[in-house]
């Protein structure tokens, strides 16, 4: 377990940057700067946090950054993992900071060859499911019903499950995380780092902006999502598939909080129905279904 | 650095430093206000900051970096005693 007063002070992202106020991104990297120290050395493809970084000659992220193209962050990171290992710098962590539209669109087919050679790499989505940086498009990772600038009425698709896709390309680790539970996601990062491999973290990130909620509310939104059961948390470790313990409450469907708390938040699920919400009520269930068989089947080696 | 060195540096490299976007603190509308008789030193507030302005100190009591918070709320809406309190920028005490 994490203790909130051993995590060190001081911190690689820089105040007065880029970011919106009550940005997620901005929250996450301060995460991974707590967890993971001056020991990483990030790959951003295009996104929020490229911007962020703000104006030459300052910098509002204090790792040492290689900004690349969206298609070849996956691939990128791959050769400096390799670099380094070839110089012999064994601790540094090649990490790859890329959001929903990074991920799952652009840069899927770089992220798949990299997890099928296992290339020694940590990879997280950061997930504030739509396009921000370019004004809140969807991505294959906004959630069905909502609102975007390029889905008016609502999204007709639901979200794909990129974690479940690294599963199973048989990655070492696979992890879902909430920029809502910190002490859980640095813990899964040092995790991470332990292992050899290719690594990868979705980080469910709530955005202000692009999701139409006040700013202050980016961390009560953000644990909704898991308090409603919408986001789980779990951990594919070594074959073996857990839920975390934070989630683990929400397998029970009597102890979720009503989905319509998280939806009525937030400006994007406004003109949602009745319909529209049993439609988002019945692929939680569906999606918990599913995991709670993987653990089952695939949850055998712990204990 | 010698002058010939300098007549090397073509690599545009941006070095990490507070206030990258210049003073943020000016876009405050709302300013977050800590009362000190009721915080219980928790530190939720400093982990939940996005900015990182929220300065924790060797007793782990906490102070806001006014130069750079954006005024987002996210400290004040999560501290469990309600110590924070978010100000109309210009109307504090
Ligand atoms: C090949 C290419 N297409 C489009 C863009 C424009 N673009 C820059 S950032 C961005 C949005 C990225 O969305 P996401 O990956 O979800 O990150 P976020 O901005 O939400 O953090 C887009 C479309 C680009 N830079 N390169
Ligand atoms: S649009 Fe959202 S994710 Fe992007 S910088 Fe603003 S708050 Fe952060
Ligand atoms: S208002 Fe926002 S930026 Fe300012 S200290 Fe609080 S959490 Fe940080
Ligand atoms: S969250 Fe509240 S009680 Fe906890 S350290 Fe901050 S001001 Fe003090
Ligand atoms: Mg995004």
């Amino acid at each position: 377990m994490v203790n909130i007063k051993e995590l060190p002070s001081k911190t690689l992202l820089m105040p007065g940057n880029a970011a919106c106020p009550g940005c997620p991104e901005t929250l996450g990297l301060r995460y991974v700067s707590m967890a993971l120290g001056d020991k990483a050395v990030l790959v951003i493809p295009a996104g929020c946090s490229s911007v962020i970084q703000g104006i030459y000659p300052k910098s509002g992220i204090g790792f040492p950054i290689l900004n690349i193209v969206f298609a070849a962050a996956a691939s990128a990171a791959s050769g400096l993992a390799r670099a380094y290992k070839i110089r012999g710098l064994e601790d540094a962590q090649v990490v790859v900071w890329a959001g929903d539209g990074g991920t799952g669109d652009i840069g899927i087919q770089a992220l798949s060859g990299a997890a099928e050679r296992n290339e020694n790499i940590i990879y997280i989505c950061v997930d504030n499911e739509a396009y921000m940086n370019t004004g809140i498009q969807r991505s294959s990772l906004t959630p069905y019903g909502a609102w975007t600038t390029t889905t008016w009425t609502g999204k007709k698709e639901h979200k794909k499950d990129v974690p479940l896709i690294m599963i199973a390309h048989g990655a070492p680790y696979v992890a879902t995380a909430s920029v809502g539970f910190p002490t859980d996601f640095i813990e899964k990062l040092r995790r991470a780092a332990s292992i050899k491999g290719l690594k990868y973290i979705h980080l469910h990130a709530p955005c202000p902006v692009g999701w139409r909620f006040d700013p202050s509310k980016t961390v009560e939104v953000a644990k909704l999502a898991v308090q409603t059961g919408i986001w789980v948390l779990y951990e594919y470790r070594g074959g073996v598939f857990r839920i975390s313990p934070l989630s683990r409450p929400y397998a029970k469907k009597e102890r979720r909080k009503p989905l319509k708390e998280y939806l009525k938040l937030q400006g994007r699920f406004r003109h949602l129905g009745e319909d529209d919400v049993k439609v988002l009520e019945a692929y939680i269930e569906e999606r918990w279904k599913l995991y709670l068989n993987m653990e089952k089947t695939l949850g055998s080696k712990a204990t | 650095m010698s002058e010939q060195e300098e007549d090397h540096l073509v690599l545009p490299v941006s070095h990490p430093s507070p206030g990258a976007m210049g003073p943020t603190g000016y876009w405050r509308n709302f300013k977050p206000v800590i009362d000190q008789e009721k915080c219980i030193k928790c530190l939720l507030c400093w982990l939940f900051c996005p900015e990182g302005t929220i300065i924790r100190h060797e007793d782990n009591s906490v102070s806001v970096d006014y130069d750079y918070c954006k005024g987002c709320g996210v400290c004040a809406n999560e501290c469990p005693v309600n110590a924070i309190k978010m100000v109309p920028e210009g109307e504090e005490q």
